[in-house]
């Protein structure tokens, strides 16, 4: 365990956590927008920034998602100096999304109601924290949307940006983890779309043999049965008419 | 050319600089290959190509044009020698000439700011360029 | 060529090389590097060769191409030894001339010779002209003197006797000296390299690597470009070195891919330095081995940052990553790592051979030993200088650099590239060092120095840093990413007439965003073109928004 300061309250934590983590555990708030617990840190959004003075007194700036406790560690997390920054960020992502509630809400939080940047548009939502491509990546493993270019022209597509991607299962993590809604998909009349920011795609859905519901995308079962090494055969139902 | 770099993962961008040079751009085909000959998933290959401006996904003109941005370059006035070729071509940067004979690209800085502003076709350095100078140098290459 | 064992057998090699050399017979050599070429070099190159050739002169004089020596503004240079007569824009057409005057009758060519502006006489010999005569050429120098793709002509020079003399010391002695000798790195952030060998070495976790960062992305500096091509196996002598000294068997050398040469020279003097035994497996038979891969950037800025060249070198996109953990520890594939630039791998051969003692006396108290710059812009003497580290900006820009031309004025120099900061002439008698110059809002960066005369707007100048470091950001955190695209946004309206109140307060605003919030250096730094002009030249951006006049006339404002 290691011992160290959040807001003048002392703390105790696993060793190799992160400071986020631990504040969190604490009932202390600090806001992230890309920080997912079941992918790695990624440090871009970067909301969580957070003052720290080490043991040995260094001070500095870090992101509380990635920077582990130290012993002796003090942290500030809401101090003026962190109040403008977090305002101007929410500043530049209303500009960017400024038709996402999500970002629209977390600005009022903090302060930056209205922007006093040049308004985008185009970038329906997508705030580019990754979660999507990363879950897709690290937790689904398929790796089936990626960001692609670099700079103010980064994107969230498939390979190629077609409305297609090969390896996507249609499973819908991405849509789950993203943030803002930029990610959404539907099932209808045995169908799934899936619409991400720049491209969609669709996917036949399975159909229970005993009551009749479309329940999972064919190419979702076949990748399960695949890394399970069990038959497609055990699918035929859904997982409530299963014994 | 896989088989060079013993399918090594990390040489994704050695693999895609040559495939480059022998194809003259990345066609889609060339990089599904990368991607199942390497065991690197599509959408990663697709990253790294779309990332580094020294990669094209577009077929390319015969001659590609580079006009160099760098500060001594700008300094002396390179702005204006990008708007004249874009003007003699009728093209915008990082567009191919409709004869596919040149493609135009910029560069930032070769290394050569004696001579800004510089440009180079191919690898032919033209230095001390002006927009007087565009067409007569332009027209030496079919 | 049969492979060198043991120190002995290579200065036997070295001797027998001097002993086919007749160090009298004169040598004509031609400078190849890019920025000649570019003047047409190849051709003066081809044209010696030919004509020597033809008079059948082989027995009377050599012909050599060497590269950069760092005069660019008077390309192509040949330089006639041993009696270092001195020519520049030599044109094929000159060639018979100087064989005939020079080489058959020991007369200079008057017309080729250089003239001094100060006192409008001619110079002859090289040491004279006074752009070289007040530099302190001790790296850079070399370039002259011998061909980059004959190991033989840097042995003849001394080459790869601190190896030898490193092989015989311990780890652990080198980098006492090293950290005694005060060298910081020359690739702009100035890290004691003494220390950063010494945590490699400390680090836990094999196998340790050792890379050298010939990314040179600042646009207007190349120095590096001209030490890969000019003189590779001083890079590699000192990145042998380092690497026995911290422990590492595994190199790498990233070259961007806008220097072909480069990539060709270097690839060349490692084959030939393998051949020799002096890379490779047991290294002059010490027992020590470490071998080298060179790796081609994919152009982009952002792949000059430490974290983001090891991620492009493990074939990921260039996306930097926290530095919370020094890559000294954990750097690529999550193992030590020791990164150094090309200047600073060039200056290891010189610290062992003369001692930390010898080197630490060069420079100022924090900044030792010597830095190249690459003097550009609206300058009279554009070219390579290498100045001892204290020497001001006044004595380089006019003493040097001759000054601004076409009878304008100074107005600032740039220095760190897209990093650094704008100074004015008030400011001129800084002294080139680390830590002044980060005192007076820019900084050293790996070389760069822009300088602009008084038809320079200050806020173009902002507008074209923001606007390419926009073009390079690599785009995963929010400050850099949209914080760049913003003020490029306002630099756009205040440039094209459409500037408003507030927009300063604006640019201060997100200036210290980017400065706090961004996840890297390039954003970081980023802001300090914009702040350094607005620091300096506040009454600019003030005239093109309050008057909707461009003082230095270079504006065009968009009609309302």
């Amino acid at each position: 365990m290691v011992n160290l300061t959040i807001n003048g309250r002392q703390i105790k934590a696993e060793e190799g956590i992160s400071i986020l983590h631990a504040a969190r555990k604490n009932n202390i708030h600090i806001p992230s927008l890309c920080e997912n617990e079941a992918v790695a840190p990624y440090g871009a959004c970067r909301l969580c920034l957070v003052e720290i003075k080490t043991a040995r007194g260094r001070e500095r700036l870090v992101t509380s998602c990635i920077y582990q406790v130290e012993e002796g560690l003090t942290v500030q997390t809401d101090t003026e100096r962190l109040k403008m920054i977090r305002r101007m960020l929410l500043e530049l992502l209303l500009a960017r999304c400024p038709e996402s509630e999500v970002i629209r809400d977390l600005a009022k939080e903090y302060g930056a109601e209205k922007s006093r940047l040049v308004e985008q548009s185009g970038n329906n939502k997508c705030i580019l924290c990754a979660n999507c491509a990363r879950t897709c990546d690290e937790v689904v493993g398929v790796a089936a949307i990626s960001l692609s270019k670099r700079g103010t022209e980064r994107e969230l597509t498939t390979p190629f940006s077609a409305d297609f991607s090969e390896a996507c299962i249609g499973c819908g993590s991405c849509a789950y983890s993203c943030p803002t809604g930029a990610i959404s998909f539907e099932d209808v009349k045995g169908k799934r779309f899936i619409k991400w920011p720049h491209n969609s795609m669709d996917f036949k859905l399975r159909k229970c043999t005993v009551c009749g519901q479309y329940w999972a995308p064919e190419k979702q079962i076949e990748y399960i049965a695949k890394i399970s090494g069990t038959p497609l055969s055990d699918y035929e139902k859904c997982p409530d008419c299963r014994d | 050319m896989l088989e060079k770099y013993q399918r090594d993962k990390s040489a994704l961008i050695d693999i895609l600089h040559d495939t480059q040079s022998a194809i003259g751009y990345l066609p889609e085909e060339a990089l599904e290959e990368i991607h199942a000959g390497l065991d690197v998933p599509l959408s990663r290959v697709y990253s790294v190509a779309t990332f580094f401006k020294a990669f094209s996904l577009t077929p390319r003109g015969r001659h590609i044009i580079n006009v160099c941005m760098g500060t001594a370059c700008h300094v002396r006035g390179s702005d204006k020698v990008l708007e004249e070729i874009e003007k003699e071509l009728g093209i915008k940067t990082g567009e191919n000439s409709e004869d596919l004979r040149f493609t135009l690209e910029t560069v930032n800085c070769v290394g050569a700011c004696a001579l800004g502003p510089m440009v180079i076709i191919g690898e032919d350095y033209h230095g001390e360029m002006t927009p007087e100078k565009v067409g007569g140098v332009l027209k030496n290459y079919s | 060529m049969p492979k060198v064992k043991s120190p002995g057998e290579l200065e036997a090699l070295r001797s027998s090389i001097l002993k086919k050399r007749a160090p009298d017979k004169p040598v004509i050599t031609i400078c190849n590097g890019t920025g000649c070429q570019a003047y047409g070099s190849k051709s003066v190159a081809a044209a010696f060769f030919d004509e020597v050739k033809k008079q059948k002169l082989e027995a009377k004089v050599d012909v050599k191409t060497i590269g950069c020596p760092g005069f660019c503004e008077r390309g192509t240079l040949v330089v006639v030894k041993p009696d270092d007569i001195f020519y520049t824009r030599v044109r094929p057409k000159d060639v018979p001339e100087i064989l005939t005057e020079t080489i058959g009758k020991g007369n200079p060519v008057n017309r080729l010779l250089y003239t001094d502006r100060a006192t409008n006489q001619k110079v002859v010999k090289e040491s004279e002209v006074p752009f070289y005569k007040r530099q302190m050429r001790l790296i850079i120098g070399n370039n002259g003197l011998i061909d980059p793709t004959s190991i033989d002509d840097y042995l003849a020079i001394g080459g790869y006797t601190a190896l030898a003399k490193a092989l015989k010391m311990t780890p652990e002695k080198i980098i006492d000296e090293m950290k005694r000798a005060g060298l910081r790195g020359r690739g702009g952030a100035g890290f004691p390299t003494g220390s950063k060998w010494e945590s490699t070495r400390n680090a836990h976790g094999e196998p340790k690597y050792v890379i050298c960062n010939a990314d040179e992305g600042d646009p207007g500096a190349f120095m590096d470009r001209s030490l890969v091509e000019g003189n590779p196996h001083s890079v590699l002598e000192g990145m042998i070195i380092g690497a026995y000294a911290i422990g590492s068997h595994e190199g790498y050398i990233y070259i961007r891919n806008e220097y072909p040469m480069a990539v060709r020279h270097m690839s060349i003097a490692m084959e030939q330095a393998e051949a020799y035994g002096l890379l490779g497996d047991n290294i002059l038979g010490s027992g020590f081995s470490f071998t080298i891969k060179i790796k081609r950037g994919g152009g982009a800025f952002v792949c000059g940052e430490s974290t983001a060249l090891m991620a492009s070198l493990e074939g990921r996109v260039g996306e930097p990553r926290a530095k919370y953990t020094h890559t000294s520890e954990q750097g690529l594939w999550g193992k030590p790592s020791n990164l150094n630039n090309v200047e600073t791998w060039a200056n290891v051969p010189l610290i062992i051979n003369k001692g930390a003692d010898w080197y630490s006396k060069i420079g100022t108290k924090n900044s030792k030993g010597t830095k190249i710059f690459a003097l550009v812009g609206n300058i009279s003497n554009t070219g390579l200088v290498e100045v001892p580290m204290g020497t001001t900006l006044r004595e380089i820009v006019f003493e040097i650099g001759g000054g601004i031309p076409k009878g304008r004025k100074f107005k600032a120099v740039q220095t760190g590239g897209p990093s650094g900061g704008m100074i004015p002439e008030s400011l001129l008698d800084l002294p080139v060092d680390f830590d002044e110059l980060t005192k007076a809002g820019s900084m050293m960066g790996s070389g760069g120095m822009i300088v602009m005369d008084d038809k320079t707007c200050m806020v173009d100048m902002a507008r074209y840093y923001t606007t390419f470091l926009e073009g390079e950001s690599c785009g995963k955190c929010l400050p850099c990413r949209e914080g760049l695209r913003q003020m490029r946004c306002i630099l756009d309206g205040i440039t094209e007439g459409r500037g408003k109140a507030g927009d300063i307060q604006l640019l201060e605003e997100l200036s210290a965003t980017l400065v706090d919030a961004s996840l890297c250096q390039l954003g970081q730094s980023a802001p300090n073109p914009v702040m350094s002009s607005i620091r300096h030249f506040r009454d600019e951006y003030e005239a093109h928004i309050k008057d909707h006049k461009c003082p230095a006339g270079v504006c065009k404002f968009v009609a309302k």
